[in-house]
Formats: structure tokens, C-alpha cells, sequence
């Protein structure tokens, strides 16, 4: 956990010298979990992949509307990265956002009545799927606007610090929305003032159509923030156990008033980009060999059965048990009625 | 026990698509996750997956069938070991899924939205051909690239993805890379590059996958674009269209439905075009790429899968700040533009039945505003209704309102109406998102209302 110290603000003879030298943490390698650790992500993330796959039937029976992006593949990385979460931190992100809010702890039933559009959905079926907030669970959102999430995370982070609260803001975003203005100008002022804000960027290899090489210049989004001193770590975002290591370590730099930090999360979305995409971009063989290979839930189960011995039965009563609550969700969430006319006019204001 | 493979939406609009190829015969067995059958949109082809396991016992629509409506069944999958014989299709499935009828079980959202475009009244002896906004759009562009190697198009996923709204499509083929630009995701820099290229003599066409995001570009437009010409004392040009999707799509909420019509008429400098129909927007954008000047091109995703007749040839243009009588009528004058002009003829004709001639106008341009043409319908019927989807306060309709209020007040047999969308963020849930948006029926209430009926 030992955040080696920068390099910034010693009083060297040479500062211009010294604020060229980025700072560096080492590698923080691979969580260890126990038994029980293992049998958690293993659920959380099962939980998350059963959710999506359930919200991609209902949206095909035209239960869902609008936009809808899946979180499929990706689940280690929010799944991991929660590991590290304190009382008190507040997490962000934009449109994919249905994971982080299971991984928040907030109730499936209450995201899928919001996919819905009905009266009990987390924002009173007001949002969808794109526009989910919980005050409770201190989820920030669910944003539709690419890397407007980043400064707004950078502003969780302000906070803390006003406060001296000692909690961080967890700011998701994209490999494509890494590329927009304001998440510079928010690198700039988050090291600046030293901000507690922890930047994943969930690197899935596409914004939409587009793979990271056609779109950066610069293509290693862990060294996005050099130029501003952050450091940054480049993760196995497959791996639950790499992502809960940096995540801590993470964590801990931030919460010893080092400033922000990033981590580039390495990580692969095996569905279209929303429920319209084609996905012809790429191809059948590329997301094949994702899916047998670094499976983040094969990874977890594999481990289980083969290194902490845990019978078949245990797994399956844990599908058996996620099975049935989604179930439930999606039965919620069909079942709820729409919401009152008169809700259209509520909220504007306060 | 026997479950129906539905006919998926794939899109918030998409209400029916080509069955292209069912990938799984009768008597296959399926698994949760098998491809069953691919199927074709306007704007992407897309494989249906199983939801079930169990065998494919029954095939109801056959691979090649257009029009297949949405949630309606194509095939019947059956649990293992059941028999196949057994699986009756029973005479609504089989209903559901004949060209162009509507399924009882279309969810609410996408009927909202679905207006279907009456037929244009076209010049008989102008040689036309039918085809969707969405071509005539593509059309007009590869035109005048044709025409004008100095125009280029520029956008997220414009080349290779060949438009997110495949309003792009083929121009990469056959313009190649140097002019069909993909970008990275940052509106601010890509409107600002297509401003900049602009002032060195290029003719760029900056396409926002939808206006929405237009507003991360919002100060290069006004500022940059909008003024240089006036700051520069005319020796400054600025020869630009930004063009994309505007307005309510359909269920993409609060951040994604936004009408940007007065917010760009509000400023001196551009000029801002929302066309309706196919030949308008053809007409039209090659007008814009023309223009020396920064022009909005305000599109609308529904009307992209709308057909209307365009005239034939590449040299058809319709001026920019004229207005187009869309129907004659002599009791009450209707203004609209864009998509708003299909709750506004759907009204006229709903009127035309209770004995009220309306006289329908398309402003087609909101800046500069034809109000001359609107003056001299007002004149005439002493009535006017506004319709748009944008938000009340400081919209077209107020400024219509304004001006005839100024200049034609002693004709005004009653105070001018606006129906607009409503003054609230747009909701998601499929019954607030028809509350919010205007509908036909209150059209013909307010043009009854002015006409005191
Ligand atoms: C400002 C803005 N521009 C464009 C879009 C349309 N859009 C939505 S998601 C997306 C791709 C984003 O990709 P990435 O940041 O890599 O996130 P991912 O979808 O892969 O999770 C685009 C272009 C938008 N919502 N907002
Ligand atoms: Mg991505």
C-alpha cells in the first residue's frame, strides 16, 4: 500500500528538472483474496452480467426504450475497483451506468424500474437508463454527455477536501471521452489543488465505432496525466483482483492528500455500444477470443473451484440466488405502473 | 411449453425491419445467447439473439420479409423434448406480422413519435422521385462535394461508421479519408478546426452526431463562427454548415431531446435552417454548403426514415429565408417548421373535416425569418397558431408572436397561440414523454379556439 511520495514541491535546485520527472507507483500487482472475498466479487459481478443480459431482453421486447449500454465484460473493473470504497466516497460515470449503481448497493428493482420508465425506478422513471442518481448510495450519476461526468467528479472532490471529510470521488469514464477538453482542464486544477479524486478510465477499446488507435494520438491513458504530475497505472481490468490492488493503492494516495490519480483500466465491452449498434468495427473472432480468455467471471469461478476448492453446489445456489433476484427486478420493473401525469411538472425546481 | 421469438426493437426509433436470414432451421436446438436470425434496420443490420433454450419448432416470418413490425413474433422455440407437431401458430402471430400493421403490443414509445408524413404537393412538371430525408440529406452532400472539392465533411463517426444516423453513408467510398474526416470525441476543437479551416478558404461541413452535443461547441459557434465576418469588418469569411439530429428523438430523455431552433435564432450572424421535407432538406443543405456564411442545418432523426418526392438533378436548390406555403387555406394560418410540420398538416386535414381551411406555413429557415410570408397569411385569415417541440418561453412561436403583434395587429381577429413542447426537461417514461411533447389534437384546439369554434 506504500505510495511511493512524488517528486513535486521538494525545493530542489533544479524544480523545472524535477516537475519533468513523473511520478511513478510501483505496480500494484494482485490482491489476494480469501474464500469468502472471492465468492463476493464473484456474486457482484454475476449479479451485474445477469442484470444487463436480463435489461437487453426486456429492451428487445420493448420494455426499455431510448438508450440502453450494456456493462458486459467489464464487471471486474467496477466490481474491483469497490473494494476500496469508504463511507462517504462518492462515485460518478456516464451513460454505462447500470453496474456502478449495484455496485453502489442500490436495490435492482429500482434500476430496472428506471430502465422501465415507471413510477418507483430510482429517478421516478424521469432519467432512464442514462439518468440514474441516488443521494442515498451517494452515486452521482449517470451521465448522457461524454466526460461531463470528469469535472463533476473533480467538484465531488473539492468538496471533500473542503470539508476535510476524508472521502474521494471515483470518476469513471471512457477511452473516448479521455479525449475531450474539459477532462484536461479538470487534470490541471485536480493537481493543482490536490484533490482526492480517483480517475478510471474504463478503457474498452472503442467510443462507439471508433478503437483507441483511431482516435488518440497517444494511445496509453494512464500517461494522460504527466503533464499535470498526476500519476497514473495502467491495470488489468479483467482481473479482479489487479483492479481491487491498484484501487487500494489508489485509494490510499488520495486519502494521504497526494492529489488525484489515475488508472487506466484495461477492459473489453462484448455488446454493441448501445442496443443499435451493429458493431461491425470489429470482429466475431476478436470478441470470441475476449470472452474464452479473460472472462472476468470464468477468471473468479475457475479460482474458486480450483484453488479454494468451493463445490459446483455453492456456485450454483449463488446463480440460483442472483437468478431469482433479477428475476424479481425484472418482474418489478414490468409490473410497476407508470408515473403519475402530474410528475411531469414536479422537479423542475425545488 | 412454447415461447414466441419477438421481433426486437434495436433502436429508440425503429419501428419495423427486414427479416434478412434466419441462421437456426426448424428442428435446430438453440441456447441462450445462439444467433437465430440476422435482421435489417434503415440504418444497420443486427442479429437476434435466443432469449430461451430449447428447439426452433417453428419458423412464422420467413427470411426475406420486409416491414416486419417490431415485438411481433417470428418464430416459436419449444422446450427439449417436446414435440414439434404441437406447436399451433395461432392467427394473431400471424397478423402481427403483415406489412404495415400496426401490433396492439408496440410499446407506447414508439407510437408517440410515429407521425407518418402525409404526400407533398409537387409541381406536376418537375420530374421527382421518392426517397427518405436521411438520402436526400447524403445526396445533397455528395453533390456539392462533387461540385466543389474545397467542401469536406467532418464528425464523430462520419467515415467509417458511416454516419451514427448513417446520413454519411458512402460519401467515405467514394471521397475517401482527406474529405470525410473522422474525429475523436471533443465538439469543442472539431467545431473550432472546421471554423478555423473555414477562415483559410475551405467549406467544411461539421456534423454533430446530434445537436446536443453541439452545446460542448457552443462557443466556438457564436463566437468564433457567428461574429468574425462583423468583427473583421467583412474581410473575415466563415463559409460553414454544422449539421446533425435535432429535437426529441424518441425515449433518449432529458440530456438527449432538446430543440435548439430559437436558441441559435437567437444570434446575429448565422443563419438556421430546419427543414421537413426530403426535398427541402436536399434543396436546402446544398444551398447551406453554398452560403457564405455559418449556417445551422437543424435535422430530425424521426423524419430521416421519412420518404417524400424530390425533384430530379443535382442543381435543385432551395433558397435559404424563404418560407413554403405548405397547404392554402383562408380561415386560420399555421406556422411550423421541421417536425413540427407533421402535427401541423395532420391538423389542417382533422380541420378541413370540421369546415376550417387552414392555410399551413413551413417556415423552413428561423433566421433570417420569412415573415413576410407570414404577415400575408394573417392578413388574410387574421388567425395564427405556432407550432414547434421546443420549450415555451423566448421560442419561434413568441417570436412570430412578437412580430405580428407589430406589424399586423389591426388584421388579428384573435390573440396568436403557441403550442409548444411543454416547459419541463424531457422525461423518459413513455407516458410523461407524450405529455411533453405537442400532438395534434391540441393543435386543432387552439386553431379552433382562434378561429372562436
Ligand atoms: C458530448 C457527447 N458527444 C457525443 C456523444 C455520443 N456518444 C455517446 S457514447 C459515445 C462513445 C463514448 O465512448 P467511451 O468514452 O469510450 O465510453 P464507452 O461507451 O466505451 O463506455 C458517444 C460518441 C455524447 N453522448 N456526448
Ligand atoms: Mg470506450
Amino acid at each position: 500500500m506504500a505510495a511511493t511520495s512524488g517528486s513535486q514541491g521538494n525545493g530542489s535546485a533544479a524544480p523545472e528538472a524535477a516537475s519533468l520527472t513523473p511520478i511513478s507507483l510501483p505496480n500494484a500487482g494482485l490482491t489476494q483474496f480469501t474464500l469468502d472475498e472471492e465468492l463476493a466479487a464473484y456474486r457482484e459481478m454475476l449479479l451485474i452480467r445477469r442484470f444487463e443480459e436480463k435489461a437487453g431482453q426486456m429492451y428487445g421486447m420493448g420494455l426499455i426504450g431510448g438508450f440502453c449500454h450494456l456493462y458486459i465484460g467489464q464487471e471486474a473493473v467496477i466490481v474491483g475497483m469497490t473494494r476500496a470504497i469508504k463511507p462517504g466516497d462518492q462515485t460518478i460515470t456516464g451513460y454505462r451506468d447500470h453496474a456502478h449503481m449495484l455496485a453502489c448497493g442500490i436495490p435492482p428493482k429500482a434500476v430496472m424500474a428506471e430502465l422501465t420508465g415507471r413510477a418507483h425506478g430510482i429517478s421516478k422513471g424521469k432519467g432512464g437508463s442514462m439518468h440514474m442518481f441516488s443521494r442515498e448510495h451517494r452515486f452521482y450519476g449517470g451521465h448522457g454527455i461524454v466526460g461531463a461526468q470528469v469535472p463533476l467528479g473533480t467538484g465531488l472532490a473539492f468538496a471533500n477536501r473542503y470539508n476535510g471529510n476524508g472521502n474521494i470521488s471515483f470518476t469513471y469514464f471512457g477511452d473516448g471521452a479521455a479525449n475531450q477538453g474539459q477532462v484536461y482542464e479538470s487534470f490541471n486544477m485536480a493537481e493543482l489543488w490536490k484533490l482526492p479524486v480517483v480517475y478510471v478510465i474504463e478503457n474498452n477499446r472503442y467510443a462507439m465505432g471508433t478503437s483507441v488507435k483511431r482516435a488518440s494520438a497517444m494511445t496509453d491513458f494512464s500517461k494522460r496525466g504527466l503533464s499535470f504530475n498526476i500519476p497514473g497505472e495502467q491495470v488489468d481490468g479483467m482481473d479482479v483482483r489487479a483492479v481491487a490492488a491498484a484501487a487500494t493503492q489508489a485509494a490510499q494516495w488520495c486519502r494521504d492528500g497526494n492529489g488525484p490519480i489515475i488508472l487506466e483500466m484495461l477492459t473489453y465491452r462484448y455488446r454493441g455500444h448501445s442496443m443499435s449498434d451493429p458493431a461491425k468495427y470489429r470482429t466475431k473472432e476478436e470478441v470470441q477470443k475476449m470472452r474464452t480468455e479473460s472472462d472476468p467471471i470464468e477468471q473468479v469461478r475457475e479460482r474458486l473451484l480450483n484453488t479454494h476448492q468451493a463445490s459446483e453446489a455453492s456456485l450454483k445456489d449463488i446463480d440460483a440466488e442472483v437468478r431469482a433476484l433479477i428475476g424479481e427486478a425484472a418482474d418489478f420493473a414490468t409490473h410497476d405502473s407508470e408515473p403519475d401525469p402530474a410528475e411531469l411538472y414536479t422537479d423542475v425546481w425545488k | 411449453m412454447s415461447v414466441d421469438i419477438l421481433m426486437p426493437a434495436l433502436s429508440p426509433t425503429m419501428e419495423q425491419g427486414k427479416l434478412t436470414k434466419w441462421l437456426k432451421k426448424e428442428g435446430d436446438s438453440v441456447r441462450a445467447g445462439d444467433v437465430l436470425a440476422e435482421i435489417e434496420t434503415d440504418k444497420a443490420t443486427m442479429e437476434v439473439e435466443a432469449v430461451d433454450e430449447g428447439t426452433l419448432a417453428k419458423i412464422i416470418v420467413p427470411e426475406g420479409t420486409e416491414n416486419v413490425a417490431v415485438n411481433s413474433p417470428i418464430g416459436v422455440i419449444i422446450a427439449e423434448g417436446e414435440s414439434v407437431n404441437n406447436v399451433s401458430v395461432n392467427a394473431a402471430a400471424l397478423k402481427a406480422q403483415m406489412p404495415g400493421m400496426p401490433t396492439a403490443e408496440a410499446p407506447p414509445s414508439l407510437s408517440t413519435t410515429s407521425v407518418v408524413a402525409p404526400p407533398e404537393p409537387v409541381a406536376t412538371d418537375v420530374a421527382t422521385v421518392k426517397m427518405t430525408v436521411r438520402e436526400a440529406l447524403r445526396d445533397a452532400m455528395a453533390e456539392e462535394m462533387r461540385r466543389d472539392p474545397s467542401v469536406f465533411v467532418m464528425g464523430e463517426e462520419v467515415a467509417e461508421y458511416q454516419g451514427a444516423y448513417k446520413i454519411t453513408q458512402g460519401l467515405l467510398e467514394e471521397f475517401g479519408e482527406k474529405r470525410v474526416v473522422d474525429t475523436p470525441i471533443t465538439e469543442h476543437a472539431f467545431a473550432g478546426i472546421g471554423i478555423g479551416a473555414a477562415m483559410a478558404g475551405l467549406k467544411p461541413i461539421v456534423e454533430f452526431m446530434t445537436f446536443n452535443f453541439a452545446m460542448q461547441a457552443i462557443d466556438q459557434i457564436i463566437n468564433s463562427a457567428a461574429k468574425t465576418h462583423y468583427m473583421s469588418g467583412g474581410q473575415m469569411e466563415c463559409p460553414i454548415v454544422f449539421r446533425g439530429p435535432n429535437g426529441a428523438a424518441a425515449r433518449v430523455a432529458a440530456q438527449h431531446s432538446q430543440d435548439y431552433a430559437a436558441w441559435y435564432s437567437h444570434v446575429p450572424g448565422l443563419k438556421v435552417v430546419v427543414p421537413y421535407s426530403a426535398a427541402d432538406a436536399k434543396g436546402l443543405l446544398k444551398s447551406a454548403i453554398r452560403d457564405p456564411n455559418p449556417v445551422i442545418f437543424l435535422e430530425n432523426e424521426i423524419l430521416y426514415g421519412h420518404s417524400f418526392e424530390v425533384p430530379e438533378g443535382d442543381d435543385v436548390l432551395v433558397p435559404i429565408g424563404v418560407a413554403r406555403i405548405a397547404r392554402p387555406g383562408k380561415d386560420v394560418t399555421l406556422v411550423s417548421f421541421g417536425i413540427g410540420m407533421t402535427y401541423t398538416l395532420q391538423a389542417a386535414d382533422a380541420l378541413a373535416g370540421e369546415g376550417i381551411e387552414a392555410e399551413v406555413i413551413d417556415l423552413r429557415t428561423i433566421r433570417p425569418l420569412d415573415i413576410e410570408t407570414v404577415l400575408a397569411s394573417v392578413r388574410k385569415t387574421g388567425r395564427c397558431v405556432t407550432v414547434e417541440e421546443g420549450w415555451p418561453q423566448s421560442g419561434v412561436g413568441s417570436e412570430i408572436s412578437a412580430r405580428l403583434m407589430e406589424r399586423a395587429f389591426d388584421y388579428l381577429d384573435a390573440p396568436v397561440l403557441r403550442i409548444t413542447g411543454r416547459d419541463v426537461p424531457m422525461p423518459y417514461a413513455a407516458n410523461l414523454e407524450k405529455l411533453a411533447l405537442p400532438n395534434v389534437a391540441e393543435v386543432v384546439a387552439a386553431a379552433k379556439a382562434v378561429c372562436y369554434r
